[in-house]
This record gives C-alpha cells, structure tokens and sequence, in this order.
C-alpha cells in the first residue's frame, strides 16, 4: 500500500543509493569540519554529519520496512535542536571574549 | 648434721600439718584431682597483679613519693603469706589442682587442645614459690632505697616491671599445664627485658636488653616446638596427665612410647632443654647473662641471679619423667652443665668488674644445677637452687650497695679497704658469708651442703671427669668469690682523700634532692653508707641462707619436697646398697664432703695469698703469666675467650652480610626497576602521546575520524584476511 503513493523515480531507488547520499553528506561534513575554521561553519558541518547519519537510519528504518529508524530520526532531530541552541550560545559567549569566531584562537585549550 | 635436732622438729611439724588435713578431709585425694577449698591460691598470681594495675595508676597519676615501692612489697609480701600458708595446709605428698578458670578450650573435627587455667601445687610448687616470693618481697623492699633518686614516674615504671615478673614467675611454675608455663616463660623474658633496658637512654643497657632478649628467642623456639610436639604425641598438656601417661609403667614405658614415635618424640627433651638452655643461660646461650647487669642491681639480683635464670632447673625438673624419652638427654644436659660451670668460672677468674664477676658466677653455678638434673639429682639441682638464690642474691645486692655508694664505682682494682670505712659494716660480712656459701666453706656455708650432692652423684652416677669438671670449678670460684672480697673489703685503710678517689663517675641523678646545699658536694665526692632498707634486707637474706643449712642436707625437708613432686625420678636413683666392708672410696656420698670442701680452702687460700696478704703479687704473678706461653690463655680470660667475638663472627656478620645483599638487591633492583618502572611506564607514554592534545579542533576530529576508519577496516578487512588464511590452509 505504500509502495503506490510512492513516484515512479523513487521506485528506483535501492537502499544503496540513499547509503551513498548518506556517506557523501557525512563526508562533506567531515571534511569541511576539518578544513573550515569558522566555528559557525564548523557547526554547519557537524549539523551535516547528523543529517547524513539520519539518511541513513531512515533508510535502513524503509528497508526493514520498521518505524523505529524514523523514531530514531525525531529523537535525533529533538536533541540536534538542543545541541544547536547550546553551540550557538557557546560560540556568542566564546565571541565576548575574543572578537573573532576563529577556532584557532582557542587552541591554548591543551596539555601545556 | 648439725642442724637433725632441729630438721626432724621440722618435718615432723610438717606431717602433723598433713596429718590434720587428712582428718579435715577423712579421705586421700587422688593423684591430682581438681580440689576446691584451695582457691585463695590465685591470689599469689592476683597480687602481683593488682600490684602491676595501681603502679601503672601511680604513673599516670603522677605519684612522686616511695608509694609505688610500698604498695609493690605489701603486695608482694602477701603473696608470700599466701604461699606459706598453702605450705602449711596443703597435702603436699599429692599434687594437687585447683582449677582458676577455662582458658584455652578448642576443638576442631578429631582433635582437641585444652589449656584450663589452673594451679598445679605440689611440694616443687611451693618450693619454688616459696623463694621466689620471698625474695621479691624483699629484693623490692632493698629497691625502695636504692631506686630512690629516680622516684616518678620511672620509680612505678620499675616496680611495676617486678610486679609483671612476679606475676609471670607465678605463671610458669605454678601453672598446671606447659601452656601456661610457656606463657609465663615469655612473660618472665619480658619482664627481664623491661627492666635490663631501665635505662632506656643509654645505649648499652637498650642493645643488652635486645641481646636477652633475642638470645632468649632461639631457646624459646626450642621449647616451643617441645611443647608441641608433646600435644600431639601426647595428646595433651596437663601435668597430671601427661606425667600419668608417662609413667604408667616406669621408664621402660617411656623408652618404648619413644620408640614407637619416632623421632618426633625423641627429640621432645632436647627441644625442652633449647628452652632451658636459654632461660637459665647455659651454653651456647649464656652470653646474654652478663650483658644483663645493664639493669639495676635489685633487677640482677632478683631476676637474674636467684629466680628467674632457674626457670629452667624448674622446666627440666618438672618434666624430668620426658628426660627419659631419650637415652642422651640426661647426659646432654650434665655435660653442657658442666661445661658451662667451667667455662663461665674461668672467665669469671679474670673479670675486674665485681658486677661481671657474680654474673659469671651465676651462669657457672646455674651449670652446677644442670649437672644435677643430668646426673639425675634432682635434688641436688633444686637444693643449689634454693641455696644459691639467698647468697648469690644477697652477693648481688652487696654489690648494688657499693655501686650506689660509690657512684657507680665497680673495679674491684679501685676498690679496697671498705671493712674500714664507716657504715658498711652489715655490707661486708653479709658479703663474706654470700662467698663463703659461694666457695663452699665446709659446715657452716649453705653452698656446701648443696654443691656436695650434685658432685657426689655425679661421681656415683659413674661420671667422674664430669665430676672433676665440678670440682675444679669449685676451686675456681672459690678463688675468684674470695678475690673480689679480699680486694674489695680488705686491704690498707683508705682515708678520705683515698674515698674520694675511688669514687666513680656516675652521679645517679644524687642532684635532684640537695641541690642548692653545702653537703651537695660531699654527697659527689664521698661515697655513702647504705641506709636501714638496705641494711635489713642483707641480714633477713643472709639469716636465709644460714637458715637454709638445716633445709639442704640429704634425707631432709629440701629433698622430702623434691621426692614428692614430678622430680622423684631423681631422687634416690643413685643410692645403690653398697657392701657393708665397702672402703672409704667406694661411696662418693662419704668422701666428697671432705674432696670438695679442701679445694674450696684451697682456693681460698690461693686467693687470700694473692689478693689478701701480698697484694702486689697479683699483678707480678699476671706479668709473669703474660711473658709465659700461658699468654694466650689468660689474654682469651681476660676476653671472655672471645665468645662473643665468636658469635660475632659466625652468627651476626654472615647476618649482617646477608641483610647489607638484600638491602642493595631491594634498593637497586627491587625499587629502581620494579616499583620505580612501573610509575615510570605510564609517564612515558603519557609524555609520548600528550602532543596529539594540541588544542586545535579540527586534528582532533581528524583523528576521531581516522580512527572510526581503521576500526571499520579492521572489521571488514580482518575477517576477509581471515578467511583468505584458513582458505590456504
């Protein structure tokens, strides 16, 4: 009964192509988290990884024909959403003390 | 002999007294069955105790006046009171046991040990208590005077380490089982290190007092392992039945249970006499004895002279029945008596130190007592017990009194002429008469009578270059006794200037309680008189002994005692009936009161040549001595034949080596490398690795990635490799 409302194109589709989406997103992610140094970018990034990595539950959640992969999906949503709040808070308060969202400046952070 | 008229008197006063008590009791008692009525006999071990409780209540409280001194010699005197009056009423022909309270009671699958706390009274008991008490009572009351310049808090610190020893002693030989025994024996040698190390700032008396009691260690293990070994070849540890065990048909009974358990059993009385050995310091062991004289004199006297050092007579004449468990154990103990008397008398001959001089005597006459019991006189070894320990301790305490009189002064070459100074008239002829009794003066001295027997049955045992042993010893110490009295006592007069010069540099705290008075420099500088404590002690000590004549003699109260307890074995055993034609020579009993008493004269004589009449020509006769070929001898004497050179040499150096090798193995290997590797391995990786922590955000996703990556290779990676292996497999 699902399959009929899904289109034609999506028909397609295998579970292998949403996986690569999935890898290519996270990759993207990945990479520019590694290479970017504004920390809003940087951000961005990670909020890329997430929704690779909820392709992917969602994906595997339609190829078990099972809800629980798109259960997963709200909860991580739900918590991206907090994290988000809590990142951005973080980054404002990092910008007070040191006009400048570069991530570099924030490497005396270490073992001395 | 000359006391019969009055000995019989004695024992007949004695029976009566037994006899009444059977009446009392209208029936024997069996062979030591627990009785009631005789309770109040624990209180000879509560006394000393409630002593030791207050005079530690007295140090706390901070009593500075003589009443820890009082208290320990009303308490301990009580005891004594208690002890003659068990004397007079017990039925000392049979040992009796009065139960105190259950101590030890364990059992487990198929065995089972009991120890109850009980006393064990029979006539060795009360013989033993009799003295010991006695003499604490009044070795204390002696101490009231001479510990009084240290009153405080050491002054309850010292009585109570006596009233500890009373208590113990009272352990050891009124206890009715080894176990107790043993728990007295280890409280004994605590008490004796307490009080050696009285002086615990000086480093002398601490290394002596570790010396007692480590050498006391090596003895105690021996009796130990005895105690032991006869719980499980005996299956217990009660006097009464343990003795009924073994004599349940005489020796051949124990030479067969010997047999018949091998080893483990044989060695029982040679493990008893490591004990002994050790306590009553006996060879190898003797070389803590004369270390002790660190301790107070009251201590030497008491402790370790007339008590405490014939804790292993008593061990050795209360399990004298397991002497018999192996054919050598008697003669052991004979010969290393005898060597020990020799050995310690010689050394003893060549000793300046008047102090040194009675240890060495102790520990030669404490030799004489084991010769006894391994001659099987029993009686002979209890009656020079009993003997020796009222004129060694009235020796002793003469000694302490010159010592506190002359402020340490000890060397009997600076010593001299005391017989002329004032006030110490009771000193010097309670003195001499302690040395006669020590060089067996015929008749009058108690010494006498008791050494006799001991030599006689050696002789009549059949041993008679062990009795010669005894009789050459006997000549020495007559000579070196008769040395220290003549060097000490007589010679010219010494006035004032002379007095003052024999004074010796120890000043025994006398500054605490003039200062700031005129006399405070004649109390430095002159020696004084003992006062009335010490004075009395003396004459009631010396009375003693002159009283103990009429005791010691054969066929009388001393060996009636001995007769009736677990030492009859000794009794009697070598009285063969000899031929009425038999020569003056065939009994040993007969002719050696005449052999013995002219060699005790004779070295007496030599000594008064020496040391009395021609007192340079001691030191000539050294001189000449050294040029001789002799020289080797009199230099080992002088040294105490390099014994504890010896021991150095064979027993602490290898020691010393092994625990310098181990120190350095535990230093450089064990701490270097081990404990010091192990803290350092995880600092070293620690160090390696902290650089990756470099603060910057995007090498650590980096390397989260990396590694998220490398997992994931292994897990697809690994099981292909894997399966490629087996597949080529």
């Amino acid at each position: 009964m699902a399959e009929a409302v899904v289109p034609e194109v999506f028909g397609q589709l295998a579970l292998g192509h949403y996986l690569i989406l999935s890898a290519f997103l996270f990759a993207i992610g990945l990479a520019g988290f590694v290479t970017r140094r504004n920390m809003i970018v940087m951000f961005l990034c990670t909020e890329l990884m997430f929704q690779a990595a909820v392709i992917a539950l969602a994906a595997f959640g339609r190829f078990h024909l099972d809800l629980s992969g798109q259960v997963m999906v709200i909860f991580v949503l739900t918590i991206a959403a907090a994290e988000a709040a809590l990142a951005l808070g973080l980054v404002v308060l990092l910008f007070k003390r040191q006009p400048t969202l570069d991530a570099e400046v924030w490497s005396e952070m270490r073992d001395a | 002999m000359i006391g019969s008229p009055l000995l019989s008197l004695l024992v007949a006063a004695g029976d009566t007294a037994h006899a009444s008590d059977h009446g009392h009791h209208s029936s024997h008692f069996p062979v030591a069955l627990p009785t009631d009525g005789l309770g109040y006999a624990g209180l000879v071990l509560a006394l000393p105790l409630i002593s030791m409780i207050l005079n530690g209540v007295y140090a706390i409280s901070g009593v500075r006046s003589k009443l820890p001194a009082w208290t320990t010699v009303a308490c301990l005197g009580s005891a004594f009171v208690v002890v003659l009056n068990l004397y007079l009423k017990a039925d000392i022909e049979h040992p009796v046991v009065v139960p105190l309270f259950e101590w030890i009671n364990l059992s487990w699958g198929t065995g089972a040990v009991s120890a109850p706390f009980g006393l064990y009274l029979d006539s060795l008991t009360l013989l033993w208590m009799l003295f010991v008490t006695g003499l604490g009572t009044l070795i204390a009351l002696y101490a009231s005077e001479y510990m009084e310049s240290d009153v405080g808090p050491a002054y309850c610190r010292f009585f109570g380490g006596v009233s500890i020893f009373l208590l113990a002693m009272g352990c050891l030989v009124m206890g009715d089982n080894l176990l107790t025994l043993y728990l007295g024996w280890e409280g004994v040698g605590f008490a004796s290190y307490m009080l050696i190390g009285y002086h615990f700032t000086k480093p002398s008396a601490v290394a002596a007092a570790k010396k007692a009691f480590i050498v006391n260690r090596i003895g105690d293990l021996g009796l130990a392992l005895g105690i032991y070994l006869t719980w499980l070849h005996f299956g217990t540890l009660e006097y009464s039945t343990l003795f009924e065990k073994l004599q349940a048909d005489g020796a051949i009974s124990a030479a067969q249970q010997a047999m018949a358990g091998g080893w483990e059993v044989a060695i029982i009385p040679f493990l008893l006499m490591a004990g002994a050995f050790g306590k009553s310091a006996q060879l190898p062991f003797y070389v803590w004895l004369p270390d002790a004289m660190e301790g107070p004199t009251p201590v030497s006297a008491l402790i370790h002279a007339a008590t405490m050092v014939t804790a292993g007579v008593y061990l050795l004449v209360r399990t004298f029945p397991m002497l018999e468990l192996h054919p050598a154990a008697a003669p052991t103990v004979a010969w290393v008596g005898g060597a020990t008397a020799l050995l310690a008398a010689t050394i003893g001959m060549a000793q300046y130190d008047i102090k040194r001089v009675m240890a060495y005597s102790t520990v030669s006459q404490l030799g004489y007592m084991f010769m006894g019991v391994g001659v099987l006189s029993t009686f002979g070894a209890a009656a020079h017990v009993f003997t020796h320990a009222f004129f060694k301790a009235v020796l002793f305490l003469t000694c302490g009194a010159i010592m506190h009189g002359f402020a340490g002064q000890l060397d009997l070459r600076v010593l001299r002429g005391l017989r002329h100074v004032k006030g110490w008239r009771v000193v010097v002829w309670t003195m001499f008469y302690a040395s006669l009794c020590l060089a067996g003066f015929p008749i009058i001295s108690s010494g006498y009578w008791s050494k006799d027997v001991i030599l006689a049955e050696a002789f009549a045992n059949g041993r008679p270059i062990l009795g010669g042993l005894g009789l050459l010893t006997a000549g020495l110490t007559a000579y070196y006794t008769f040395r220290v009295w003549f060097r000490v006592c007589c010679g010219p007069k010494p006035d004032d200037h002379d007095l003052a010069k024999m004074m010796g540099d120890d000043h025994h705290g006398d500054d605490h309680h003039d200062d700031g008075h005129g006399e405070e420099d004649h109390h430095h500088h002159m020696p004084h008189a003992p006062k009335w404590a010490v004075n009395l002690v003396l004459s009631v000590i010396s009375l003693a002994a002159i009283g103990s004549i009429l005791l010691v003699p054969e066929h009388g109260w001393l060996e009636h005692m001995v007769a009736k307890s677990s030492g009859a074995g000794g009794v009697g055993a070598n009285h063969h009936e000899l031929p009425a034609d038999a020569g003056f020579w065939a009994d040993p009993h007969g002719w050696m009161k005449y052999v013995a008493s002219t060699v005790g004269l004779l070295g007496m004589a030599v000594a008064s040549w020496l040391h009395l009449f021609n007192r340079s020509a001691a030191d000539r006769l050294r001189a000449s001595l050294l040029a001789s070929p002799l020289k080797a001898v009199v230099r080992a004497m002088e040294n105490k034949w390099y014994v504890d050179e010896l021991y150095n040499a064979l027993i602490r150096m290898p020691l010393k080596i092994k625990g310098h090798a181990l120190h350095m193995l535990d230093r450089y290997v064990l701490d270097i490398l081990v404990v010091d590797g192990l803290g350092r391995l995880p600092k070293m990786i620690g160090r390696t690795l902290s650089p990756l922590q470099n603060g910057v955000l995007q090498s650590y996703a980096a390397s989260m990635a990396g590694g998220v990556i490398l997992i994931a290779l292994l897990i697809l990676v690994l099981p292909m490799l894997l399966d490629l292996l087996g597949g080529a497999a």
